[in-house]
């Protein structure tokens, strides 16, 4: 089981964001300990890519504390950002380069030390059977294998946290399969702490050792599957799930939002 | 500064591997000197100006690294609408150097581009009238670069998609470009647009390539020089301060 020693490596604290009159995260808080898999879940609109953003230094946050790895990701940005790699949900690769020349490029961002960057850069292509490619141009690379790449590219500088912001969206089964092998591998041989985005359930009940769920803005529930399905009375995740957060298909144009709607009530923000 | 170099490569490798791209960029200036130089050239020596292929090439260099210089700014529009921006944005490094070497590629870009067209230009007949002043030419040349990359660079984090693009084109660049100068002489034009060229930075530009290549100058080379530098300080702080805040 679960022992409550262990050490907490992503915190937040009464985090809020506002844009504008627009209330995307009301003051939520959480932990992740060091070596967990952590599945972050909501349906669309729910804040659950606001705070990803936050969490990655991308996005600051109206109000509360959030730490990573023990820094204040606003006031140590740098130390904050050495300790994650992350996976975006659109892929965040230089199509024009090769594999390999993407990996440089990272491996001079994170300040790797030159005479150990050519050995990672290897050991991290190999691991998601990559090297073949490696001098391929991105742009002619399939779906699943630019994800494998991001992957490679998140661990280059040995993160303690991976993100993974919906990280199987539009994969084939197969693909997405391999890909939580290698996630599970991963976190069991470095230890390195996971956290995760994702709309299909089965991922996160298989994968993921406890489980978030964000609506509204608002954490609704946190624990293991058993436990939340316990709490909701229901038998498995799905159930809780849909118990927890409705049955309704979002209206994207609710108050709660999405990237899309943030981004407008941004641009309306400043019109006003 | 291992981060800007890196950047800044990747720019580069990026221009290089876009053969396409570098024949567009280059052939556009040449079509508008040969067009221009040779169709006008008779009408502009019967109005007694001299050769009109002089008069058009400073004008043209200036053209070349306007269009190219914004348009590798744009680059980061580019990035933010297929992720690498995101990249860029959570390594640990400043943002100030991830503008740094991206202003720094697409300068060098626009910077051998004018080079290019120059060279042309000379292989079509053009003389500077004192080689000893090509280097304050140069300088121009790299200053003008840079403040457009800069401005390219400061637009693109403002605007959200490709068609804040387009308009951007149509109601910055080519306005600043028609009323430079390029194409005509200042002198004894309309009050109207008098008016419009003296507050155009380009116009400037224009007219310091102009007396460092020909000999030729309508505000004097001082003052070209001062303007110059100002519009570059003032585009990078531009860049620097919208780029500041662009959230991802």
């Amino acid at each position: 089981m679960y022992t409550r020693m262990s050490k907490s490596v992503i915190s937040a604290h009464d985090v809020v964001k506002n844009f504008g009159d627009v209330k995307a995260v009301r003051g939520i808080s959480f932990d992740v300990h060091e070596g967990e898999i952590f599945a972050f879940l909501g349906p669309n609109g729910a804040g659950k890519s606001t705070t990803i953003s936050m969490l990655t230094t991308m996005l600051r946050p109206t109000s509360g504390q959030l730490m990573l790895n023990g820094h204040d990701v606003t006031k140590e940005q740098d130390n904050a950002r050495k300790s994650f790699g992350i996976v975006f949900q659109d892929p965040a690769l230089e199509e024009e380069l090769t594999a390999h020349e993407n990996m440089v490029i990272h491996a001079v961002l994170y300040h790797i030390p030159k005479h150990e960057q050519a050995r990672r850069i290897e050991d991290l292509l190999r691991l998601v059977d990559l090297w073949e490619r490696r001098d391929s141009y991105v742009k002619t690379y399939s779906g699943g294998m630019r994800r494998r790449l991001e992957i490679a590219r998140g661990l280059l500088h040995h993160p303690k946290i991976l993100f993974l912001d919906e990280p199987t969206l539009g994969l084939d089964t197969q693909t997405r399969n391999l890909l939580w092998d290698y996630v599970v591998k991963l976190n069991k041989n470095e230890n390195v702490t996971i956290f995760f985005t994702t709309h299909y359930l089965e991922e996160a009940e298989n994968v993921a050792q406890r489980i978030a769920i964000i609506d509204h803005g608002n954490i609704v529930a946190t624990g293991s599957v058993a436990q939340l399905a316990k709490q909701t009375d229901t038998k498995n995740l799905e159930g809780a799930y849909l118990k927890l957060t409705g049955k309704a298909v979002r209206d994207e144009t609710s108050l709660s939002n999405d990237g899309l709607n943030v981004r407008m009530a941004r641009r309306n923000e400043r019109l006003r | 500064m291992d981060a800007v170099y890196i950047l800044w490569l990747r720019q580069m490798k990026r221009y290089v591997r876009s053969r396409s791209r570098v024949l567009g960029a280059i052939g556009q200036p040449i079509l508008f000197l040969l067009a221009l130089g040779y169709g006008l050239g008779s009408v502009y020596k019967r109005a007694g100006e001299g050769n009109y292929l002089q008069f058009l090439v400073p004008g043209i260099i200036v053209q070349t690294i306007l269009f190219s210089g914004v348009f590798w700014g744009i680059q980061i529009l580019f990035d933010k609408r297929f992720g690498f921006l995101k990249e860029m944005l959570v390594a640990p490094v400043s943002r100030l150097i991830v503008l740094l070497g991206n202003a720094l590629g697409g300068a060098t870009i626009s910077f051998l581009q004018g080079i290019f067209v120059l060279v042309i230009s000379v292989a079509l007949g053009f003389r500077p009238y004192n080689w000893f002043y090509l280097p304050v030419s140069l300088l121009v040349i790299m200053a003008l670069c840079l403040a457009l990359t800069s401005f390219g660079a400061g637009l693109a984090s403002i605007v959200e998609d490709f068609q804040g693009f387009q308009g951007i084109n149509n109601f910055i660049i080519f306005p600043l470009y028609f009323l430079s100068g390029a194409l005509y002489p200042l002198t004894n034009v309309p009050t109207f647009l008098r008016i419009m060229s003296e507050v155009n930075p380009l116009s400037y530009c224009v007219d310091a390539m102009r007396y460092t290549m020909i000999h030729q100058s309508h505000f004097g080379l001082l003052k070209d020089l001062i303007v110059i530098a100002v519009t570059l300080v003032l585009c990078m702080a531009f860049a620097v301060n919208r780029f500041n805040r662009i959230q991802a």
